[in-house]
C-alpha cells in the first residue's frame, strides 16, 4: 500500500502545492542490434516509443541513456543528436534504457488545472439533484481521492487502489494546511505553498501512515 | 441500489444509444449537447489517467464517484465506450455493461445486417432486449 502524491489546488483551480511521496521507476536495459527493432519518435525534445512494445518496453517509454551515458533530451552527452546516431549501423550493438517518464514541473501544473473542468462537469452532468464534483477517481493502477474544503480548496491524492483510510490522510492534510500555511503571517492565499512547517509536517504524517500509526 | 442512464459512443464519439431509467435530473441541454459534453469529459479523463498513472495502464479510467452517483465506464479494444451512471451502492457494472456488450451490442447491432456502424442505433429488438437485460440485473431491481 502507498500513496503516491498529493496536489493541492486553489480555489480558482491553480496548483499550489505538490508532494510526490512513493515514486515508482520503470526501467528497462536491453542490448539492441541494427536495425533497431522498435519505432521512435522524436515529441517535446524527448525520444518517444512510437510502435513496437516488447520486455517491458511500453509506448510512451522515453530513451533514457545509451550504453550507460543518460541523455540529455535529444542530444546526446557530446551535443550530438541521437536520431542520426542510432541510424548509424556502426555504433551498434548498443545497450539502450528506456523508461516510463517522470511528470515535469509543467505537466504537474497542466494536470492540475486539468481536474478542475472535469470536477465542474461532473456535478454538471449528474443524474441526481444536487450532487458534488469527482470525490473518487478509480483507473485499474491507481485511485485518485479528492476533498473540497467549503471554500473551495482541492485536496487530491492520488493512491494505490487498495489504500485505506485516505478520507481521513485528506482531513489531516487539510488541518496541516489550516494550521501551517494559512496561520503563517507570510503565507498570501491563493499563492504557492512556500512553508517549511507545513511541508515537513506534511512528510511526518506521510510517514506515520506508511508506518500505520494512524491505522487505528 | 438503481441505475440512472447509459452512453454509448463509437470510436469516434458520436453518441450511438441513449437509454434512461431512473433519472431524477434533466442537465436542461438537449441529448446531443449533453452526449458531447460527456464525451469531451470521458476524452480529457482517459488523458488525465494516462498522464497521472505512476505505473504504465492497461485498462485505465474504470469509474469515478461523486456524492451522489457513480459513472462505471467501459471500452471496448475497438473503442465502443459505454457509460452507465448508476447510484453509489451498485455492485458489478462492468461486467453488466461487458455483457451489453457481448450479449446486446454485438448480438442485435454488429451481426445486424441492417445496421451501419457509426450511426444512431435504431433497431427495436435491441432496444428492448437491453431494456430486459437492464432490469433484469440485480443492480436496477434491488
Amino acid at each position: 500500500m502507498a500513496i503516491y502524491s498529493i496536489f493541492i489546488l486553489s480555489k480558482s483551480g491553480g496548483l499550489i502545492y505538490q508532494y510526490d511521496h512513493t515514486s515508482i521507476k520503470i526501467e528497462v536495459e536491453k542490448t539492441f542490434t541494427f536495425p533497431l527493432d522498435i519505432q521512435l519518435v522524436e515529441q517535446n525534445k524527448r525520444i518517444v516509443v512510437a510502435f513496437g512494445q516488447k520486455d517491458g518496453i511500453n509506448v510512451g517509454h522515453n530513451l533514457l541513456a545509451i550504453n550507460g551515458i543518460q541523455l540529455n533530451g535529444t542530444l546526446l552527452d557530446d551535443g550530438r543528436e541521437v536520431s542520426p546516431f542510432l541510424a548509424d549501423q556502426s555504433n551498434f550493438p548498443l545497450s539502450l534504457k528506456f523508461g516510463r517518464p517522470k511528470l515535469s514541473t509543467n505537466e504537474k501544473i497542466f494536470l492540475a488545472s486539468m481536474f478542475y473542468p472535469l470536477f465542474a462537469i461532473a456535478s454538471q452532468l449528474s443524474p441526481e439533484i444536487k450532487s458534488s464534483g469527482i470525490e473518487v477517481l478509480e483507473a485499474d493502477t491507481f485511485k485518485l481521492h479528492c476533498f473540497q474544503t467549503l471554500t473551495g480548496i482541492k485536496f487530491l491524492i492520488v493512491a494505490e487502489p487498495k489504500q485505506l483510510n485516505v478520507e481521513h490522510l485528506l482531513r489531516r492534510v487539510y488541518e496541516l494546511y489550516a494550521d501551517f500555511a494559512l496561520k503563517n503571517p507570510f503565507y498570501s492565499l491563493e499563492m504557492p505553498i512556500r512553508c517549511e512547517q507545513f511541508e515537513s509536517n506534511l512528510q511526518l504524517l506521510l510517514e506515520q501512515e506508511k508506518s500505520g500509526i494512524n491505522n487505528v | 441500489m438503481t441505475i440512472h442512464n447509459l452512453y454509448m459512443f463509437d470510436r469516434h464519439g458520436v453518441l450511438m444509444y441513449y437509454g434512461e431509467w431512473n433519472r431524477k435530473r434533466q442537465s436542461g441541454m438537449t441529448i446531443e449537447e449533453e452526449a458531447k459534453l460527456m464525451y469531451g469529459m470521458l476524452y480529457s479523463i482517459k488523458n488525465f489517467v494516462n498522464k497521472m498513472s505512476p505505473v504504465d495502464v492497461r485498462e485505465g479510467f474504470q469509474c469515478y464517484r461523486t456524492s451522489k452517483y457513480a459513472l462505471n465506464y467501459f471500452e471496448t479494444p475497438s473503442g465502443v465506450k459505454f457509460v452507465m451512471n448508476t447510484d453509489l451502492h451498485s455492485q458489478g457494472v462492468r461486467e453488466l455493461l461487458q455483457q451489453i456488450n457481448s450479449q446486446i451490442y454485438i448480438e442485435y447491432c454488429v451481426k445486424n445486417p441492417a445496421y451501419k456502424s457509426g450511426e444512431t442505433i435504431q433497431c427495436e429488438l435491441f432496444k428492448t432486449k437491453l431494456d430486459e437485460l437492464v432490469k433484469q440485473s440485480p443492480i436496477f431491481k434491488s
